[in-house]
């Protein structure tokens, strides 16, 4: 077993943590959220120059090839920099089912203008109502002669608006409602399909989320796409699905790690400096004790983060889906700890939009949001 | 021992809820019950039906124009008219500044101020805290010097609820350097219409204004707005901590959330059934539902016991509802799902913008967020932990 990062990563991984001091201040950060796009396209751009973009793309669709150990070192700097821009949605979703399902030509024309910045594709895969299950998929995708009309609607979508393409799940047969011997929608008959964001039929309501970044609730009304838009096998994608939500599952849980490791250093600060009752609060051994937790949830999480990673590539699925959520459960649950500690420990100021740990707080709160919260992992390890 | 309500307590709770029911706009309510941003007119409004009917003082006593009820009486009171989707009173004339004033008040402060009170004439604020006086608060700085018939004050106040509204804030000021902290320090009201007085907004985590900075720069107030005694300042602000924690417990409007949460699990679906079947999630709200009822009947049994001045045991109460409230609102956001991500301020103001997804789920993220200040204000839960440590256990 080795835990350390080589050279190579570890020169990565300080040019990261450069980029994101010297380019992603938290006034810097605001001044990109104020954006009409709600981050920045010179900083994507600057992702595109380090390779970010490309990181686990094959080199002949201009990508680095890299593995798990140089998203672990991505995300966790995401992490840290509280960064906005759509990585996750983009490279480590889109691009991720891309590369899994798409055909040659399909990678050829998608990849490369990922990988150098000029294309911006996320995942519409989640219903309303359907809460976290990606395979309640009502969204209908029906033959009209050598194309496909889809109509439904997708939840939550992270940066849909600011998307060029979406890859949207739809329901090409089979049955979105309960299976009743074992209350689980039918996972056969789900389909890929890439759609333009502007396509006739595609309506987008762009909006704020909580923790500072931006979503759509999209409609899909009678969209037509040609039979070139099918991304994977007609009616096999689920497992595809399942496995890109447990990839981006596992990045979320890197991500928190960084979000964890700032909040944590801006919260130590802050007993350090600020003074009550003639001594630094951090002197009071109740606080003490509870940034020495915040401590031990940030160094687990980071251990389950790294675990789930290297679950990622493995041919045994029921033990990535059983890893992947019991990292999902643990770093939500430490999330959510830290967060509120690190509030409470910032007193009056911990509450005020101002403060810069109020919104690590914030997203590390509302990480858990995605892709399945605490209590869905919670059931679907013990289901595992 | 009978801890059930008397035929008399029976009839008061059904007069209340005939009242509420009658007398409460019913846009008021819900935007109580949808968590909508609520203006000062929204309080205010309510706030003079009450005082119409004497209730907005209610449980004052008799001597001081109010109705002398009971502490059960006023529980009674509070739980009805929250469930009725009233808002909650403005706490700090009625229940905070008011018993100082009886108790250490003169004469004219009495007539002037607590007439004024039960009339719902003024708005008032709290100004102890400051930038470097938080849980310290004996090292306040802002300085009130005498000049004859008047103070002239300066300093800064910070985290000033709804001051943006206020016409009036009693203030902890220094007005000598004793050899203690807690010694120099006096109790003043202050116009908030004052020449000099500036109120600047603090914006929330949830967006929104409910905070201030309150700056005094050569403000005069006359003398007469001193309460008891110069210097004595620190001894009323602890008889008056007591009210604010009691009153902090919120058990009434805790009720009136565990029903709409409810309501809310309910329609919400996990796994193709009903949220409210979930087994986890049912054991979690079980388990905030018996905290409630816990919490509910040590504060009928501690006002039973101490009348009307409440003593440390009200530290209790202010961890206990804090925390409560929190779990609360912790459980509506998750409840909503993926449906708690979006933000939109619009919505939650009830602006007329369409919420995304459920109407009920816009604001619950940010709310859970911005009550996150329950278990910091009124006294930290850790120094409401201290008091219990060293003046109830005596360690
Ligand atoms: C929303 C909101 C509204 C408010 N409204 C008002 C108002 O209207 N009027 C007003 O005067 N004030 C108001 N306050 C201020 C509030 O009373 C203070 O925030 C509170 O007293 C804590 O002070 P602080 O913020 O300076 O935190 P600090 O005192 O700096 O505390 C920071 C952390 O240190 C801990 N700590 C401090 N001392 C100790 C100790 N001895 N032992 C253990 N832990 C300790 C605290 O518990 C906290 O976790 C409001 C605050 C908020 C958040």
């Amino acid at each position: 077993m080795d835990f350390s990062f080589n050279d190579e990563q570890k020169q990565f991984q300080e040019s990261l943590a450069k980029f994101i001091e010297r380019d992603y201040g938290f006034e810097r950060r605001r001044a990109y959220q104020a954006l009409p796009e709600g981050f920045s396209r010179d900083i994507w751009a600057q992702f595109a120059d380090m390779g970010l973009l490309g990181l686990p793309f094959d080199e002949q669709y201009g990508g680095l090839g890299a593995g798990v150990a140089e998203m672990l070192l991505a995300m966790t700097a995401i992490g840290n920099g509280l960064v906005l821009e759509p990585y996750l949605a983009t490279v480590i979703m889109a691009g991720g089912l891309i590369s899994r399902c798409g055909n040659q030509a399909q990678k050829q024309a998608l990849l490369p203008p990922i990988a150098a910045g000029k294309r911006i594709v996320v995942t519409a895969l989640a219903e309303p109502g359907a809460r976290y299950d990606l395979n309640r998929v009502e969204t209908t995708a029906t033959r009209k002669g050598g194309d496909t009309m889809l109509s439904g609607r997708k939840a939550v979508v992270l940066h849909g608006a600011q998307a060029d393409q979406l890859i949207v799940s739809a329901r090409s047969s089979g049955d979105s409602s309960d299976d009743s011997s074992n209350n689980v929608a039918a996972i056969d008959g789900i389909s890929l399909y890439l759609v333009d964001r502007g396509a006739a039929g595609v309506s987008v309501r762009d909006y704020r989320t909580v923790d500072g970044l931006r979503a759509a609730d999209i409609t899909f009304n009678e969209v037509r796409v040609g039979p070139e838009a099918l991304l994977g096998a007609e009616g096999g994608a689920y497992a595809a699905i399942d496995a890109i939500a447990d990839a981006g599952a596992a990045a979320l849980c890197a991500e928190a790690v960084g979000v964890m490791e700032t909040l944590n250093a801006l919260t130590l600060e802050h007993l350090k400096t600020r003074q009550q009752f003639g001594h630094p609060i951090g002197g009071f051994q109740v606080l003490q004790h509870r940034a020495a937790d915040m401590f031990i949830h940030a160094e687990q999480s980071k251990s389950m983060a790294y675990l789930a990673a290297m679950k990622l590539s493995s041919t045994d699925v029921a033990e990535r889906r059983r890893v992947v959520s019991a990292a999902k459960v643990h770093v939500g649950r430490s999330g959510r700890a830290i967060s509120q500690a690190s509030t409470q420990l910032h007193g009056g100021m911990g509450v005020t939009n101002e403060l810069a740990a109020a919104h690590y707080a914030r997203r590390l709160t509302m990480i858990d949001f995605n892709l399945g919260d605490s209590d869905h992992h919670l059931k679907r390890f013990i289901n595992a | 021992m009978d801890l059930s309500y008397t035929a008399d307590e029976q009839a008061f709770r059904d007069e209340v809820r005939a009242f509420a029911r009658a007398s409460l706009p019913p846009e008021l309510a819900r935007k109580v019950f949808d968590h909508r941003r609520l203006a000062r007119s929204d309080y205010v409004c309510w706030q003079d039906i009450l005082a119409k009917k004497g209730w907005l003082t209610g449980h004052w006593p008799r001597a001081f124009g109010g109705l002398g009820w009971t502490p059960v009486q006023l529980h009674i009171f509070d739980e009805e008219t929250a469930a009725a989707g009233a808002p909650r009173l403005v706490p700090f004339g009625i229940n905070m500044v008011a018993p100082v004033l009886m108790a250490f008040g003169g004469e004219w402060q009495q007539q002037h101020y607590l007439g004024r009170m039960r009339e719902n004439k003024d708005w008032w604020c709290q100004g102890y805290s400051e930038p470097g006086a938080g849980s310290d608060l004996a090292s306040l700085k802002t300085r009130a010097e005498a000049h004859g018939d008047h103070f002239i004050v300066n300093g800064h106040k910070t985290w000033t609820t709804l001051a943006q509204h206020a016409d009036m804030i009693f203030c902890l000021v220094r007005t000598s350097t004793g050899a203690r902290k807690q010694e120099g320090i006096s109790f003043l009201l202050i116009d908030m219409h004052s020449p000099g007085v500036t109120v600047r907004p603090l914006i929330m985590i949830d967006e929104e204004h409910e905070i201030n900075d309150v700056y005094f720069d050569n403000v005069k107030v006359p003398v007469a707005n001193l309460v008891g005694e110069e210097g004595k300042g620190w001894t009323y602000a602890k008889y008056l901590l007591g009210f604010e924690r009691t009153n902090i417990a919120g058990v009434g409007a805790s009720k009136r959330e565990l029903a709409t949460l409810k309501t809310i699990a309910a329609q919400e679906q996990r796994g193709g059934q009903s949220l409210a079947r979930d087994p986890h999630f049912a054991a979690r709200l079980a388990q905030v539902e018996i905290d409630l009822m816990a919490l509910e009947t040590t504060v009928m049994r501690v006002l039973s016991q101490r009348g009307k001045t409440p003593g440390p045991e009200a530290s209790i109460l202010k961890i206990r509802g804090s925390e409560i409230q929190q779990a609360l609102t912790e459980l509506m956001m998750e409840a909503v799902g993926p449906y708690a991500l979006p933000f939109v301020p619009e919505a939650i103001a009830g602006e007329g913008t369409a919420a995304v997804g459920p109407d009920y789920a816009s604001p619950l993220a940010a709310r859970y967020f911005a009550w996150r200040k329950t278990t910091i204000y009124g006294g930290s839960n850790e120094i409401q932990r201290n008091i219990i440590a060293q003046a109830v256990l005596g360690l």
